[in-house]
């Protein structure tokens, strides 16, 4: 009977199904799912849960003991100095995760804003015809192979970035006090700035489908209703749907991040892979990623590949913290609402 | 079901040995020889059917897997020093030579035309000559219209054996880089900007105006790219190719190198070019398993032999005659089974 028991969960109304979910399963069907293939699918998906959960603790556990080596070595100082020297084994990560996060602030910096715009015009302004196929476009961006986005950035993107872009911005925004040295600087089209660029379009496509996939959920009487008393576009967009989609999009943007933290190719092609901390961002850097792809190959020293999987620890960190602050964000915003009602 | 999963389980064993029995040997490590290695092997395989596996997995990786015995042979871009052959057990032979060449972009000069001295190119690679017309590179370059723009320094972003012999030779020729950075297969740069592999290093000097870098000598010849030419050791300027590369190699000193620990940069000798570079071999000098470990020898043996014309084609450098004799003596002396019988 489980005909009986879908049919059931369509009828009621979405704010009832917890309830629904506790009563008891209707009786003959109770009766048929009781045996050992039961109790065997049941414990075989529970097993394949686990596996997951002891994967993850294995990750951890190896990359841990892996690089005991060089915190035992270096000891805390080793995430806030500033030195990488194969040479003399002397290791620090502190240029690598500037790298990182300056990289991925820069991506989310110019993919937030475009890919609302995409979202917005998506849902609320496309004519039909164009809706489906640059909807699709947009998914596509996301199947491009990370590789492929590091040679466009390295042979076509770069190049042009490096004529037009930056001299542009150092004329601008780099005679700005204050802010003006993150815009000075060789354009020679390789560096933090670059590899934000290519970061960022690589994100767009992420962010910007589940946003548009979260604002065509809203009902459309609250928007009607809106627009009924006389809103714009512009108002009922972020009066209305932005409010009504907020745990999406941060749950959108977060999954951005997560891919621009992690990115390692696209990256590696254009960073310039130089451990130093500048303050222009014309200048070349690293990234926790692409110097681990960098130098795994050929770190035959202990300490140096103790210090490679350190890395690897603080990457890992880094999206974990990511994801929690999102968890918390989205906790607080949902207390927010509570108080609201 | 019992019987069933034996049978299963039989022949799983059975496959999983298959490879051993057809007497496949494999090897690790080093990307620097990789294609030559590659090609040897098909050529080998066609003419023996003895089939040979080469991973280039990176140096490191290389002399990991060998000391665990679990490849037949390592390779490495840079020698292991003799206390540390010693202490795990290996011996180790050149097996192939291939040349540096720094590269530049440059309007209007041709390949070949600009020169540099040891010290110099030190210099621009320590970050202290930053731009072309600076007195250092004029000086050398008498007849060369250099423009006063900016000097883009651009170098291997990975640890390679490119770099360990590249900055090896910085080393040898300039005290400075010696104690401010050293030589290994990646170094702390205090300058530049870092290319992911050869084609990274090439991509970015053909692309970036006044740039200097430093790549194999097959990668600027198969790109056209500007090479300069760099003064060796007793002053004079020869011009990088097959016969250069492998002068450095005749010249260097192998009969009093111990365990072929010899690096060839900054080779004596007139013709030979100073920024040359061998690969190496590794091999377990106790051989567990006798029968495999001579099929490596006897590829090894015919490669040095009849591979000559398909490293030409691939721009590496066969080792020369009397190199190849020295070293099939030392298989002799040095690599045993078990028992302690020599296994070539």
């Amino acid at each position: 009977m489980p005909t009986t028991a879908s049919d059931a969960t369509i009828l009621t109304p979405p704010d009832s199904v917890p309830i629904a979910r506790l009563q008891p399963s209707p009786p003959g069907r109770h009766f048929a799912s009781v045996g050992w293939q039961d109790v065997l699918f049941e414990k075989t998906t529970l097993f394949f849960a686990l596996f997951v959960l002891a994967m993850l603790v294995a990750i951890i556990a190896s990359l841990v003991h892996g690089s005991i080596p060089a915190l035992e070595e270096f000891g805390p100082k080793f995430f806030v100095t500033n030195v990488w020297n194969p040479v003399t084994h002397q290791f620090g990560a502190l240029a690598p995760i500037y790298g990182t996060l300056v990289t991925s602030a820069i991506a989310l910096l110019i993919g937030i804003p475009v890919s609302f715009g995409i979202a917005l015009f998506l849902t609320e302004m496309c004519p039909p015809v164009l809706k489906r196929p640059l909807g699709t476009a947009v998914e596509l961006l996301a199947a491009v192979p990370s590789i492929i986005y590091g040679m466009w950035g390295l042979f076509v993107f770069a190049p042009i970035f490096a004529d037009t872009v930056q001299p542009a911005l150092q004329n601008t925004l780099g005679r700005v006090w204050l802010i003006g040295a993150m815009f000075q600087g060789a354009s020679n089209g390789i560096g933090m700035l670059a590899a934000g660029f290519i970061l960022s379009v690589m994100v767009i496509p992420f962010i910007a489908s589940v946003m548009r996939d979260v604002f065509e959920i809203v009902p459309p009487v609250l928007k009607e209703s809106a627009y009924g008393i006389g809103c714009t576009t512009w108002e009922v967009v972020w009066n209305i749907v932005l409010p009504y989609t907020k745990v999406g999009v941060i749950g959108g943007i977060m999954l951005g991040l997560g891919r621009a933290l992690g990115e390692t190719m696209a990256v590696t092609f254009v960073i310039g892979n130089a451990y130093r901390i500048s303050a222009s961002l014309f200048a070349p850097g690293n990234s926790i990623a692409s110097a681990l792809a960098n130098e795994f190959n050929e770190a035959s020293n202990p300490i140096h590949l103790s210090s490679l999987i350190t890395l690897g620890l603080i990457l890992f960190m880094l999206t974990f913290i990511v994801l929690a602050c999102s968890r918390l964000l989205l906790a607080q915003l949902a207390k927010g609402e509570g108080q609201e009602t | 079901m019992n019987k069933y999963l034996l049978g299963l389980l039989g022949l799983t064993a059975l496959a999983c040995s298959a490879p051993a029995l057809s007497a496949d040997i494999t090897g690790a490590g080093a990307t620097f020889p990789y294609p030559i290695y590659a090609k040897w092997a098909d050529a080998y395989k066609s003419k023996t059917g003895v089939g040979m596996n080469y991973q280039s997995i990176g140096s490191g990786g290389g002399i990991k897997q060998i000391q665990s015995k679990t490849v037949d042979f390592g390779a490495s871009d840079a020698p292991l020093v003799p206390e540390e052959l010693e202490k795990a057990g290996l011996m180790q032979f050149p097996a192939i030579i291939g040349g540096i060449v720094p590269v530049v972009n440059l309007e209007g000069v041709a390949p070949g035309a600009l020169k540099f001295t040891g010290p110099v190119l030190a210099d621009i690679y320590l970050g202290k000559i930053k731009s072309w017309d600076d007195k250092a590179i004029t000086a050398l370059n008498p007849g060369v219209k250099l423009p006063a723009d900016p000097l883009t320094v651009v170098r291997r972003s990975d640890g390679s054996g490119t770099t360990f012999n590249f900055t090896n030779y910085l080393s040898k020729v300039s005290p400075e880089w010696k104690e401010k950075v050293g030589s290994a297969t990646a170094v702390a740069w205090p300058e530049g900007i870092g290319g992911k592999g050869n084609e990274g290093v090439s991509s970015y000097v053909q692309r970036i105006k006044g740039s200097i870098g430093y790549v194999e000598y097959a990668y600027a010849k198969k790109n056209n790219m500007t090479y300069a030419l760099v003064q060796n050791k007793e002053g004079a300027y020869p011009k990088p190719d097959n016969s250069t590369f492998q002068n450095a190699a005749a010249y260097a000193d192998w009969k009093g190198a111990k365990d072929y620990y010899q690096i060839i940069t900054d080779s004596p000798g007139k013709d030979s070019w100073p920024i040359a570079a061998t690969s190496f071999i590794l091999l377990q000098k106790v051989q567990d398993k006798p029968a495999s470990g001579k099929e490596v020898l006897k590829f090894f043996d015919w490669a040095f032999k009849n591979g000559q014309k398909m490293a030409d084609e691939l721009d590496y450098v066969p080792l020369p005659a009397s190199l190849v004799t020295q070293i099939e003596g030392s298989w002799k002396t040095e690599l045993k089974d078990p028992s302690g019988k020599s296994i070539w």
